[in-house]
């Protein structure tokens, strides 16, 4: 049974229902999968998680979580997924220690009970147990906010960009997470804006204004890519940048950072290019293949 | 799963829920020490500050007469609380000169030969000069005034037998003192709960929707409306507690009487702050932020506690329309009630009909709060 079905989901808001949030989606998780939403802000992520977490209907369309339906076995699933939404949610008045001992008695069950399963997590913040919610770090609190909504030890587990605004190292020490959960067997559905964070997931799901680009293994996603993609520095970029335009082996070009990224046509080589730069007098020139990224494939879909 | 039964889920899980409101309250001193400093600080502002009853008045006299009666008088109105005398005048003219000055309230006149009329003719005449800049003013000393002479001449001419006197003889009942008091404790009881379970309430569900944590909340098996419920728990308990503070403050404070049943009284304060706690959830259903459960919390309850239900207006001299705003605010049954039990001191036989009205509203708003509540964001 798939962890995770969405079916031609459409939401609208407004009263005549003039924004769409979600234009028809569809795509499915396996079980145990950590499987990621990809896609800027206003992509329609959390429009999404919430649907699939009982708070919001779709305007058309089903969704099922472990088999169970949203609007229908809504209660069920409140029982047994967990859900961490993209804004800090606990409250910043109790400790860390009251906040995980208050969830935990939510959800009908203690600390001690699934230890086993948040104690690689609970341990990072343990020595600050006894400090309010609201006086941690940004890191620590992703890592409250993970606990308490693993304390229950939830088949499905939603987590709405929970490394947004999070430095690089916690970020990294979030997903090692992650890992960790996938391997005690909990399906996870995880959303973020940060494209390099699509290689470490199972499966990702490429989102853009409402509409799904793409569903596939990040290395699909890159194999995907049919394009010869260069990438070209120079000592001034935006000038470069406007030439790489006019090119007419170029499909599309844009900066990437210390390099602009080119995506060039079949056919086209990347010394046409290194001549044609030369030619309009650019300085310091680097021309060099490069590896295609999710960042690249989405800018190729967001293209077409 | 720890628990076993339904119902020890249910419990395990409220009273957590209840726990952690505790907290916030506890934690939020400021707030806190506002909730339970506004009663006391309301019942001395307005025994002490705003009060209507005028004590310690200057008088002035001018006595024409000077004789045993006139002293005796000038002496009782002296000792009495309401006046002090302030000045011996030996004309009319200063009489116009102190009102100008401010100096004092009331002028009172004896023509000459008070006792001799008072002794051989049975009447004797006094004039009572009031400046009525402040017309309430004037109109409480002058009363105060004629009740003192009449005490006594009551006294003087008591042994005989006067041929056709009429004497009116004025009672107040439940308050001869008038006091303020009476009038407004059952007030301020009623604004202090609407305040505390209205408006916190509504506030603290708000914060918890604007805070995201409502969106844990729907997400977890507590079923939504115990979540509601749950917040309303502890501010019930903060408004016993101020409904003990202003009773303790006003029956030893302000030696205001307490001449019904306590425990009708206590028990018909318990179902208004129930009626209050289910408005509370009512709006907090509705509100989107906590500003607007403010200004509802406000504008639809506060003001027309204050201004209709009796408290600080007479609801008989109000137009039609507005009596029957006042009707549907609780708060005006309440402050009947409380009026009823606690100074005219009468049972539940006499107020059935204003507790079964509240009732019926906590059943109401509760319902209808129930039914409002969103088990989901939108």
């Amino acid at each position: 049974m798939p962890a995770v079905v969405v079916n031609n989901i459409v939401k609208t808001y407004g009263k005549k229902k003039e924004t769409t949030a979600l234009h028809g989606i569809s795509f499915e998780t396996a079980p145990g999968e950590l499987f990621g939403l990809i896609g800027p802000d206003g992509a329609g992520k959390t429009s999404l998680f919430r649907i699939l977490t009982t708070l919001l209907l779709a305007d058309s369309g089903t969704a099922s979580v472990n088999g169970l339906e949203v609007v229908k076995d809504y209660k069920a699933i409140r029982r047994k997924v967990g859900y961490m939404p993209g804004r800090f949610s606990l409250y910043p008045d109790l400790s860390v220690e009251e906040n995980l001992n208050f969830f935990a008695t939510i959800f009908n069950t203690s600390i001690e009970e699934n230890y086993d399963l948040i104690r690689d997590i609970y341990v990072q913040i343990e020595p600050f147990k006894k400090r309010r919610a609201g006086k941690l770090s940004g890191g620590m609190k992703q890592k409250l906010a993970l606990s308490c909504a693993l304390i229950h030890r939830p088949d499905v587990l939603f987590l709405d960009e929970p490394t947004t605004g999070v430095d690089a190292v916690s970020r990294k020490e979030f997903w090692e997470m992650l890992k960790g959960l996938k391997a005690q067997g909990i399906s996870i559905l995880v959303s973020t804006p940060y494209m390099d964070e699509a290689a470490l997931c199972d499966r990702v799901a490429l989102l853009q204004n409402g509409k799904i680009l793409s569903v596939n293994t990040p290395a699909g996603i890159v194999d995907d890519f049919a394009w010869p993609l260069l990438a070209v520095k120079a000592t001034s970029m935006l000038p470069l940048l406007h030439h790489i335009e006019k090119f007419e082996g170029a499909v599309n070009a844009y900066p990437f950072g210390e390099f602009h990224h080119v995506v060039m046509k079949p056919g086209s080589t990347a010394v046409q290019l290194q001549q044609f730069l030369e030619h309009k007098g650019h300085a310091g020139l680097i021309v060099k293949e490069a590896k295609p990224g999710i960042e690249d494939c989405f800018i190729a879909y967001m293209k077409n | 799963m720890r628990a076993n039964s339904p119902f020890s889920i249910l419990n395990s899980q409220f009273f957590a829920f209840i726990k952690k409101e505790f907290f916030h309250i506890w934690r939020d001193k400021s707030t806190l020490f506002i909730l339970l400093g506004m009663p006391v600080a309301q019942i001395i502002i307005f025994g002490f500050a705003l009060t209507n009853e005028v004590k310690n008045a200057k008088f002035a006299v001018l006595d024409q007469s000077k004789d045993v009666a006139t002293q005796q008088l000038i002496t009782e109105m002296d000792a009495s609380r309401y006046f002090d005398l302030s000045k011996n005048l030996t004309s009319y003219k200063q009489i116009e000169e102190e009102f100008k000055k401010g100096t004092v309230k009331l002028a009172v006149v004896f023509p000459p030969n008070f006792n001799e009329d008072l002794q051989h003719f049975n009447k004797a005449q006094v004039q009572l000069v009031a400046d009525a800049s402040d017309p309430n003013v004037a109109n409480t000393l002058t009363n105060y005034a004629s009740n003192i002479i009449g005490d006594y001449q009551k006294r003087v001419t008591g042994n005989r037998e006067l041929p056709y006197t009429i004497t009116t003889e004025m009672r107040m009942l439940y308050n001869p003192q008038l006091k303020g008091a009476f009038n407004f404790v059952p007030g301020v009881m009623a604004m202090v709960l609407l305040l505390v379970c209205t408006m916190m309430t509504a506030i603290t569900i708000v914060k918890e929707k604007e805070m995201g944590t409502m969106e844990i909340m729907l997400v977890s098996p507590m079923r939504p409306q115990l979540v509601v419920f749950a917040k309303a728990v502890p501010y019930l308990l903060l408004s016993i507690i101020n409904i003990s503070t202003i009773l303790l403050l006003s029956y030893f404070v302000l030696e205001m009487p307490i001449n019904g049943s306590l425990v009708l009284l206590v028990g018909e304060s318990i179902l208004f702050t129930l009626v209050s706690l289910s408005l509370g959830l009512l709006i907090s259903a509705g509100a989107a932020s906590q500003q607007a459960a403010m200004f509802i919390s406000l504008i639809a309850l506060f003001l027309p506690t204050i201004m209709l239900s009796g408290f600080m207006f007479p609801v008989e001299n109000m137009p039609i329309p507005m009596q029957v705003v006042s009707k549907i605010a609780p708060a005006s049954w309440y402050y009947s009630i409380v009026k009823s039990v606690m100074i005219k001191g009468i049972g539940l036989h006499a107020i059935w009909k204003e507790t079964l009205v509240l009732a019926g509203m906590m059943v109401f708003f509760l319902t209808l709060a129930i039914k409002k509540f969103k088990i989901r964001l939108a």
